[in-house]
């Protein structure tokens, strides 16, 4: 089941890597699918929400950029995922710099609102002897569904934005390298609220913003007579049935246990000899 | 994001694009002037870059690993130009290349567009280039104004890569207010600027003109580092260029205000102002904004954004806020909203009853977009014009609230249990029942 998903996962990776690969075919090595599957590291951060690069499931960046750049990315998560945005920040030479930095990631959903870290180091700082820099943040699960009024994050695009928070301006510019993975843990199989379910993910309505595989192939569901009554199979469908049976299992168990001592099987005619041929008797009464 | 080369994935877009309007015009939208680009999927303009190469006097310097600025930058452009994508249009503007006197007024009159912006001619751009010798001054604004006029008016974005050495000896125009006016002209400039002199007036002037216009600004440290840095701004061109957002203007109050359909917007707001948008909304559907403010000035430390959705009425309906201290780029918040035929908001709109088709239609509510700011400029800082403001606006089908657990099935160890433990209980009182009826009938 998991191999299956990982494949599906992995074939739809391919498409949004070819669409990043297509631009820097001319300047760098375009980003082909290596041998284990996974889509080559981008090489490319955007400048602003619209211009994020496009991450695919499990596309790592490497990013060669200036000190008090704002850079961009965009992922997909979808319902059941707590995603993880790690990255670690190769800092100038110590000799260039005059002071301690700050680097920030935040992060972002479809509509551009923030969204809390529940675990990890949103902001680092490193003093002139640091050489690099870690910084991770993790995300609440991604709902299936939430009121318009609240901000839980919902399926759909997912914005990373890495700056420098606080830095001496004289060591703005410097060249600095980032490297971004982005993890995702969990399934669609406990998203909560059970049922609930976001008809379009969040994602930005032009340019800009990587999708879930769910916004990559919208397919329409058919309408059958029976699809009030009948959402599809979830697991609820096997506890139930199980449920049932034990009952029923457990039902007959507990009828068997109040007329055992008294009940017709031959081998007990020994013991209990007098109720026995006092209930065959009465059987044999019947008309 | 999509080139000539992956014809699947450029398909891809379209086809979005196609299902958005298709959508939108399903749905009924209003048609109006202010169409986003989402909507037309036109032949898509060329990336347009061009590069603004400072050859003044002090371009003689040695001071990269034992190189002069102009032989370090000439050997970076030759890379740059081999480089170049086939579809992007490169032009080259020189400054201070041609007056070699001491008349300021003259000097600062000196920049030239070295190779027009357009297919590039690699070899005799590179001839070009090679020529170049640092002579004279160093007026960088005049420059910037020339590269905005070299590479034209259009829907995409344009870039502008300013190498440079030097603070601006032209002033007035200072150069970082004529990156503000570029900007604000709402023609897609940005200007990304690369220093070879590590100065702080240097630095801080090209700052303050990244900032302006939402570009980059990199301190030249090596030739590599100069050679990638502009490779990686002419290929980011070919990224952005295909985002086009549409100039809006907000009012400050709800009747007059513009009305959006989906897409992106761009519009101006000063510091403290309020700025209203609307947006019909129909039963069903689920209004989804975000907005994003640039800080292109500086600001006072801490600083919020505002988002409210509010019915025609000036009510309230939901908010997206945020706030922060701090050095950022961008301030930004989003909101969602969504309404049922049952729900009170849901008001005939004032245009249904013009409209010919009404009666078939669902209600529609007229939802105001009103963006303000708690930003203050820092002493000195000019409010003039706003600061840039980005608006997306999606209608998507809205969300109902899910009926709870899957139509009364259960899940887990406790159900087994329970479920189990019932059927023994059952099971239990069917067979004493029985007994009690066997010993009843026995005694009869």
């Amino acid at each position: 089941m998991r191999t299956t998903i990982r494949g599906a996962l992995a074939a739809l990776a391919l498409l949004p890597a070819l669409a990043l690969g297509a631009p820097a075919a001319s300047a760098a090595p375009s980003p082909s699918p290596t041998a284990s599957g996974t889509p080559a590291p981008a090489t490319k951060a955007g400048t602003s929400f619209l211009t994020a690069v496009n991450l695919s499931p499990g596309q790592d960046a490497n990013v060669a950029a200036s000190t008090g750049d704002y850079l961009y990315w965009a992922f997909g998560a979808s319902e059941g995922q707590t995603p993880t945005v790690k990255l670690s920040v190769n800092l100038a030479p110590g000799t260039d710099r005059h002071g301690p930095q700050t680097w920030s990631v935040e992060v972002f959903d479809g509509l551009r609102r923030r969204q809390s870290c529940t675990a990890g180091t949103q902001n680092a700082t490193g003093d002139q002897n640091t050489t690099a820099l870690t910084l991770d943040c993790t995300l609440r699960e991604v709902r299936t569904w939430a009121e318009p009024w609240s901000g839980d994050p919902l399926p759909g695009t997912y914005y990373v934005r890495l700056s420098v928070s606080d830095v001496p301006q004289p060591d703005l510019g410097l060249a600095t390298a980032v490297q971004l993975h982005v993890a995702a843990k969990g399934g669609s199989d406990n998203a909560q609220p059970e049922g609930g379910e976001l008809k379009a993910p969040l994602v930005p309505p032009a340019g800009g913003g990587a999708s879930t595989a769910k916004a990559a192939a919208p397919v329409a569901e058919e309408e059958h007579w029976y699809t009030g009554w009948f959402s599809g199979w979830n697991s609820r469908w096997y506890w139930t049935i199980g449920g049932g049976f034990l009952a029923a299992l457990a039902g007959v168990l507990g009828y068997n246990l109040t007329r055992h001592p008294h009940g017709r099987r031959p081998g007990h005619h020994g013991s209990v000899p007098h109720q026995g041929t006092h209930q065959s008797g009465s059987y044999a009464d019947r008309p | 994001m999509t080139t000539g080369r992956r014809p699947q994935t450029r398909l891809g877009s379209l086809l979005a694009a196609v299902a958005i309007t298709g959508a939108s015009l399903l749905l009924g939208l209003p048609a109006h002037a202010d169409e986003p680009s989402a909507g037309a999927p036109a032949p898509k303009e060329a990336p347009r870059v061009d590069l603004v190469l400072d050859v003044s006097g002090s371009m003689t310097a040695t001071d990269i690993q034992g190189k002069s600025r102009i032989s370090v930058a000439q050997q970076s452009l030759n890379e740059v130009i081999d480089a170049l994508p086939a579809e992007t249009e490169f032009g080259i503007r020189t400054l201070g290349a041609n007056y070699p006197g001491n008349d300021k007024v003259q000097g600062c009159q000196d920049t030239k567009q070295l190779f027009p912006v357009g297919k590039t001619n690699k070899v005799e751009a590179k001839t070009a280039v090679a020529t170049l010798r640092p002579t004279g001054w160093t007026p960088i604004g005049l420059a910037l104004r020339g590269a905005a006029q070299d590479l034209g008016k259009g829907e995409t974005t344009r870039r502008v890569v300013l190498i440079t050495d030097g603070e601006d000896t032209c002033t007035p125009p200072d150069p970082c207010d004529v990156a503000r006016e570029l900007a604000s002209q709402g023609i897609h400039l940005v200007v990304d600027t690369l220093g070879l002199a590590h100065d702080d007036k240097t630095r801080q002037q090209l700052l303050c003109i990244a900032n302006a216009t939402g570009g980059t600004y990199t301190d030249v440290r090596t030739q590599e580092q100069l050679t990638d840095k502009v490779k990686q701004l002419v290929d980011r061109s070919n990224d952005t260029y295909t985002v086009t957002p549409v100039k809006t203007a907000g009012t400050d109050k709800c009747e007059n205000a513009p009305v959006l359909a989906p897409g992106v917007y761009t519009d101006r707001e000063k510091f403290s102002e309020h700025r209203v948008y609307k947006v019909p909304v129909k039963s069903g559907q689920e209004l989804r904004a975000s907005v994003s403010v640039a800080l292109d000035r500086p600001v006072a430390r801490d600083y919020g954004v505002l988002l409210q959705a509010t019915s025609a009425t000036g009510q309230e309906l939901v908010r997206g806020t945020d706030a922060g201290g701090g050095r950022t780029d961008v301030i930004s918040t989003g909101l969602r909203w969504s309404t049922e035929a049952s729900k009170g908001y849901v008001t005939a709109s004032p245009s249904s009853a013009s409209d010919s088709s009404t009666s078939k239609e669902k209600p529609q509510t007229t939802v105001c977009l009103v963006v303000s700011n708690s930003l203050a400029p820092q002493a000195g800082v000019q409010a003039d014009p706003g600061l840039p403001l980005e608006l997306t606006v999606d209608l998507a089908s809205s969300s109902p609230a899910p009926e709870g657990a899957a139509m009364g099935l259960g899940r887990g160890w406790i159900l087994l249990l329970t479920l189990t433990l019932a059927g023994l209980v059952c099971g239990l009182l069917f067979g004493w029942i029985a007994r009690w009826r066997i010993a009843v009938w026995r005694e009869n």
